[in-house]
């Protein structure tokens, strides 16, 4: 066990998938001799060489383009893109090549690829560094989304995605990337891509959320306590596929739900969760579902970004209001 | 130094006439090799008259026909080892057949079955790009791979001009060069993308040149001249598997048909134009040359139709008698294994609709 960094652990997870499988490549812009911006795949190159950490020209999407065809071949490649917001152009080669590959061929070729990305804002960072696309990515059939929210399910969750034998998009949250250390078993266990993993357990209501918001939602059920109002915690984890079972089951319980993301509200990934627990556990609920997101607008300059981002007072206020409806 | 058209002369080895007017490169000095090459182009064009009549018929999906490019396909794909692997765009049907994909499979992937891409054949070989141009990194991750492994493999590419236009295409090139990638490309350049004609897709006095800034060589070579078009490929191959890295091929050619079956080019380009390019298809000037060299006759033409529509008519009543998938294969290749909630999705679907 050491205490790891989030951004400790994906690079444990990397150097421990590239240990295993030979086949296991990186690329991306500046992962290389320069260790990636965040510093995730710092001494990958050194250890592992030329042939394995490759620095790409700045063509995003070619990295993706590029990694179908390693993946078509045999290869397991991890390609980085720097920030989600240099990710759009990649989303023509996953939503039209990589996604689909192995349903094009009836399983003759297939895309064990992962799209790595630090996502999310709050990090005061430039325009474009702050996205949270999550939701248009889970939107494409053929591929799994997964955004850890500790270094422990980082590196859980990434070794299962490099495993995986379909591509994965690891959003990677970066205003966690430094956040906290926790200890972490750099044993090669990978964990299922296909649960949501509680965190917290509470009978009055269920706090779901992934990524970066895990933070508040934690520390919202925590001062909840003093109100006597139990929240269950449940961290999504693995966007796509969806583990619904556990989330009914705690909404079924509990009987109130609040979903809690970055991303602006209409068509985020809150909009998919509400639907199924509204068909799937509709007689269980005692107030209306309520969604606490970004809004629908830009993410602010990082002078402002703090009225965008939801926080533990706006997730307070909707349980209260939750707990109040009669 | 400007590159401009000066700088690029199109290589050529018969005329339209069928005239040698090049040196014969050596594997053509083999009558059995021009008479493969020529069956080739013969089997090609009646396999897209026979795909474009299913259409016309409603036995076909919208298709996107090959005629008067055969060459450029069939001389890329028969400059190729069997091992190396095929990245096409959608008017490659010649090139796809050379390496083994069946007649049927192709009539099932034109007629809207995924079963159509998963060849017996080259089980390497992508399928077919739809979304122009965007197969070209694809390529790259292909050669990349070779390289890699230390294999004297290459990626053959093929795209057509419009293709030449696109980022992917630009950074392909960019990212083969940098890596000195076992990559081949190939530019169908048939002076149409669907109405834009070729002078409206780029001010570059020709799209070899596009190999300039790239840092890779750049050739044109005539399209409609499957000898050339072979040869300047295997020229490119043996550079690639030396270790020497990728190339562009520019080969000129022109789209006697319409883009595709749901195209009609009458609207934005002169029958007249259409006309002018007919004498310089690529079969006529083979069958010339192998007529006056001695190699081919009326009757031996005649053999070879009977036997390409054979082949081809009997592909079709096979592709036909094929039952459509069930409703459920639309699942079962989405993932390795079925995530829950499709599982619950087929289910549903098998249920609302039934099994079959």
């Amino acid at each position: 066990m050491s205490e790891l960094s989030l951004v400790q652990a994906v690079n444990a997870a990397l150097r421990r998938a590239m240990e295993e499988d030979s086949s296991v490549l990186i690329l991306g812009e500046d992962v290389g001799i320069d260790g990636g911006v965040f510093r995730a795949t710092e001494g990958l190159f050194d250890q592992f060489g030329v042939q394995r950490v490759l620095d790409t020209p700045l063509s995003e999407a070619s990295i993706a383009g590029v990694s179908i065809g390693l993946a078509a071949q045999g290869f397991r490649p991890v390609a980085e893109i720097q920030f989600t917001g240099f990710a759009y152009t990649c989303i023509d080669q996953i939503i039209n090549h990589a996604s689909r590959l192995r349903s094009r061929t009836r399983g003759r070729l297939t895309c064990p690829m992962v799209l790595r990305a630090p996502a999310g804002g709050g990090i005061k960072a430039i325009e474009h560094h702050s996205e949270s696309p999550e939701a248009m990515f889970a939107h494409i059939p053929g591929i799994k989304v997964v955004m850890p929210s500790s270094p422990a399910r980082a590196y859980g969750l990434l070794l299962s995605a490099i495993r995986d034998p379909d591509p994965v998009v690891f959003l990677e949250p970066t205003r966690l990337y430094r956040a906290t250390r926790e200890d972490v078993a750099d044993d090669g266990a990978g964990l299922p891509l296909d649960r949501c993993f509680t965190l917290r357990s509470g009978r009055d209501l269920t706090i779901v959320a992934w990524g970066a918001m895990i933070k508040e939602a934690l520390e919202a059920a925590e001062q909840l306590t003093s109100e006597t109002i139990e929240a269950e915690v449940v961290d999504v984890a693995t966007l796509k596929p969806l583990d619904s079972a556990t989330i009914l089951a705690s909404v079924a319980r509990t009987g109130r739900l609040v979903i809690v993301h970055e991303a602006p509200l209409t068509c985020g990934f809150g909009a998919e969760i509400a639907a199924r627990v509204s068909s799937g556990a509709m007689t269980s609920l005692l107030a209306p579902i309520e969604r606490v997101t970004g809004y629908d607008t830009m993410m602010p300059y990082p002078r402002t970004e703090a009225y965008y981002m939801p926080n533990v007072g706006r997730i307070l206020a909707a349980a209260r209001r939750m707990m109040a409806y009669a | 130094m400007t590159a401009s058209a000066d700088n690029y002369s199109i290589e050529r080895v018969l005329d339209a006439e069928g005239t040698l007017v090049g040196a014969m490169p050596e594997f053509a000095r083999e009558p059995a090799v021009l008479l493969q090459l020529y069956r080739a182009l013969v089997l090609t064009r009646t396999f897209d008259a026979k795909a474009v009549a299913l259409q016309r018929t409603g036995r076909l999906g919208t298709y996107a026909s090959s005629l008067g490019q055969e060459a450029i396909a069939v001389g890329a794909a028969a400059a190729m080892a069997p091992d190396d692997v095929f990245v096409p765009s959608f008017r490659e049907h010649g090139g796809q057949l050379w390496r083994g994909v069946a007649l049927k499979e192709l009539f099932l992937y034109w007629g809207g079955d995924e079963r159509g891409n998963d060849f017996a054949g080259p089980r390497e070989d992508f399928p077919i790009c739809v979304p122009v141009g965007s197969h070209a990194p694809h390529a790259v991750g292909v050669a990349l791979a070779f390289r890699l492994r230390g294999e004297k493999r290459a990626a053959v590419c093929v795209f057509g001009d419009g293709a030449t236009s696109k980022g992917d295409v630009a950074e392909a090139l960019n990212m083969a060069g940098v890596w000195q990638a076992p990559a081949v490309f190939v530019v169908n350049n048939n002076a149409w993308a669907i109405s834009v004609p070729r002078a409206k897709q780029s001010a570059a006095a020709t799209l070899a040149q596009k190999a300039v800034a790239a840092g890779i060589p750049g050739v044109q070579v005539d399209g409609n001249d499957v000898i050339a078009v072979r040869a300047v490929t295997e020229r490119a191959l043996a550079r690639a598997r030396q270790g020497r890295g990728p190339s562009l091929i520019e080969a000129v050619s022109y789209r006697l048909c319409d883009h595709t079956t749901a195209d009609d080019a009458s609207r934005y380009r002169d029958d007249a134009e259409v006309s002018r390019h007919w004498p310089a298809e690529p079969l006529l000037r083979l069958r010339n040359f192998l007529t006056r060299s001695g190699h081919w006759d009326k009757a031996k033409e005649e053999v070879l139709l009977h036997e390409c529509n054979t082949a081809v008519e009997q592909a079709v009543e096979e592709y036909l008698a094929t039952p459509p998938q069930p409703r459920s294969a639309m699942f079962d290749f989405v993932y390795a294994a079925l995530p829950a909630e499709l599982t619950e999705q087929r289910q549903t679907a098998t249920v609302a609709h039934g099994a079959a």
